[in-house]
């Protein structure tokens, strides 16, 4: 087949993909303004608000951005081991063991000029994130502790080891009610663009996303990876070393979440805070298993996924519901991806 | 330790493990039939926000309870019809199913944020003193339930012809099917009985621990009962055993903050998840698994 006629044909599978997708979706969304109409709340209002909030002026699309980059870190996050077959739900508490360790920096290393503290504090993160991952990492390569269970109940753990820090050795003086660090130096503010709150973690996420795209494609790893994916025991065989592979994606993979957790105090916060995340580890979960761990649809998904948690905020705002509502939306976009997958093997 | 500090921890721990074990049992009835729900923290939302916005309304706790059990069981029957219906994946359908426990329970207990309820009646049990000894004998009617029902779970998969369908249905079911069984019927009532469980247990902690409702209130506990069925080696009578232990390292940490003890509560919280943590790792040291060995593989059926 020519190049040409090849191309038009992914087009063109990629076009009805888009469009049987957008199609569950309206769906989701006729499902969910019928359970909201149900509890008394008018949620076509909602969604007026919402799409003229995001998409009718520059500031709150930029907003969309801004949450986009924890989606898509916490993605790439799960997406990375799950081509050799790991299973990592630990992201919500690799994101704020990463902030944890990036805050320790902010505060220790304060005196220190911006050129010299981000790249730190960057570091940092991923470190924090990424040894928290590898606790589950390293269970799972001793064979003692399946790696799904063990990344699911560390979420729990870091959002106490930081409410511990914050309540504790870095309660800031000036919050008597509300406890958080102190804020950072503005050395230790992590850039943003044109007086929006979009930052630097952009570009973090569009480099994790490029890094592991040509990681899965282009490299002898990638390929070892997906062999071990594939069938370990027979990747085992060839001589492909297993151990070192689990430690080393868990630790990569923990470090990307736990960047996602140093752009939201570096950037977004200013300081540690008790409630860093909305569950975003969990959503990226959820936005890598729709996009198979592909790179593009992990931009895509995250995008959507960012809508929807916008009209989480409306809902909160508007119609006074909490903002957990809109995780009904999430799970039922899902319900009918799960449920309409031809019954294939599907991952 | 005084005698009151003990006979309070040991009188609180048997009340937070009750949720805990009714919880357990549920996933262990599901597993038992292959099937992993990691959405458990889901259902216990939703039975502990419907159990109370019921009760809130009628101000009687059994309906409030007979309603947690049945959302409980209905929203896990979504659960089926994915997983064994559908063939979904179920990990993945699994935590939409927490996602989705959180934001309805977040929905159903929004009007009710901030009320207070009687709870279910505590029932003294006769001839026991005044003191200690009597605060031990004095619970809700769901903790006194909470053997049996591990001893009639127990028996329903060990000892009658339904448990023993629903195990082999676990292990293999292909072979299941060749012995003239239906799987998708055995694993549709497993998960049946498995969310009215988990709807019970939400319910215990709205309607006899905490007895009001906070968003998230579970805060985790079902996802401590998942790792408490590895524990349990996918045994009722054990899961007993371990949901003591589990609710007993909450009631220390609570009563040792109630006594004034200076440690942060931050570091006590972490005692359940941290034992949890020591449970599995002894247990994956030990090598010899007692899983279900279909558990977690969705069947194709044949073709």
């Amino acid at each position: 087949m020519p190049r040409s006629a090849a191309t038009i044909r992914r087009v063109e599978t990629a076009l009805a993909a888009a469009s049987r997708f957008a199609l569950v979706t309206l769906v989701a969304l006729g499902a969910f303004a019928a359970l909201l109409t149900a509890a008394g709340k008018d949620p076509l209002k909602a969604y007026v608000d919402t799409v003229l909030y995001v998409f009718g002026n520059a500031y709150g699309f930029s907003e969309l951005l801004v949450r986009m980059i924890p989606l898509l870190l916490t993605a790439v996050a799960v997406a990375l081991p799950s081509r050799m077959g790991l299973i990592n739900v630990g992201g919500e508490g690799q994101l704020y063991m990463g902030a944890w360790l990036a805050t320790a920096g902010a505060l220790g290393f304060s005196d220190q000029p911006a050129v010299v503290l981000l790249p730190v504090l960057t570091v940092l993160g991923f470190v924090g994130g990424g040894l928290w991952a590898l606790i589950a990492g390293l269970l799972r390569a001793l064979r003692l502790v399946n790696e799904t269970i063990s990344t699911l109940l560390l979420n729990y753990v870091a959002p106490m080891i930081v409410g511990f820090f914050i309540f504790g050795p870095w309660r800031s003086p000036e919050s008597a009610s509300y406890p958080q660090s102190p804020a950072f130096v503005d050395a230790a503010r992590l850039p943003g663009f044109l007086h929006t709150r979009v930052n630097a973690g952009l570009v973090y996420a569009l480099v994790c996303l490029v890094l592991y795209r040509l990681l899965m494609t282009r490299t002898r790893w990638g390929l070892e990876m997906q062999a071990i994916g594939g069938n370990p025991e027979a990747a085992r065989q060839l001589g492909i070393p297993l151990f070192r592979y689990i430690l080393a994606v868990m630790f990569a993979a923990g470090g990307v979440a736990g960047i996602a957790g140093m752009v939201e105090v570096t950037a977004i916060q200013g300081r540690l805070v008790s409630e860093l995340s909305p569950g975003y580890g969990f959503i990226g979960f959820l936005v890598s298993w729709l996009a198979r761990g592909g790179a593009g649809g992990i931009v895509v998904m995250s995008f959507l996924f960012a809508v929807i948690s916008s009209i989480g905020d409306i809902l909160q705002i508007t119609q006074g519901l909490p903002f957990a509502v809109v995780d009904i939306l999430m799970a039922v976009v899902l319900f009918i991806v799960l449920g309409r997958r031809p019954a294939g093997r599907a991952r | 330790m005084s005698a009151a500090l003990i006979a309070g921890v040991v009188a609180s721990s048997i009340a937070s493990g009750t949720s805990l074990l009714y919880a357990t049992l549920g996933e262990i009835v599901g597993e038992r039939a292959g099937i992993v729900n990691l959405g458990l923290e889901g259902i216990l939302l939703v039975g502990a926000a419907t159990g109370f916005a019921v009760t809130a309304q009628t101000g009687d706790p059994e309906v409030g309870l007979a309603a947690a059990a049945l959302a409980g069981a209905a929203v896990n029957l979504i659960f089926a019809y994915l997983v064994v219906g559908r063939r979904a994946n179920q990990l993945a359908t699994g935590l939409c199913l927490m996602f989705f426990g959180s934001g309805l329970s977040a929905l159903i207990g929004r009007p009710f944020v901030g009320t207070l309820i009687t709870g279910l009646p505590r029932l003294h049990l006769p001839g026991l003193g005044a003191g200690a000894a009597a605060r031990l004998a004095s619970y809700d009617i769901l903790v006194y339930l909470a053997a049996p029902t591990a001893v009639l779970i127990w028996w329903l998969l060990f000892r009658t012809r339904w448990g023993l369908v629903v195990r082999a249905v676990g292990e293999n079911p292909a072979v299941a099917y060749a012995a003239g069984r239906r799987p998708a019927s055995a694993q549709y009532q497993a998960l049946a009985l498995a969310g009215l469980l988990g709807g019970i247990a939400g319910a215990h902690l709205s309607l006899a621990l905490t007895l009001t409702w906070a968003e998230g209130m579970t805060a985790g506990r079902g996802f401590i009962a998942i790792a408490l069925v590895i524990f349990a080696r996918w045994n009722p009578l054990w899961a007993m055993a371990g949901a003591l232990l589990f609710g007993g390292a909450e009631a220390l940490q609570l009563q040792l903050q109630a006594a004034g003890a200076d440690v942060s509560p931050f570091l006590m919280n972490m005692i359940p998840y941290l034992l949890t943590f020591l449970v599995l790792i002894l247990w994956g040291w030990n090598r010899q698994s007692a899983a279900p060995a279909a558990l977690g593989r969705t069947w194709f059926g044949v073709e």
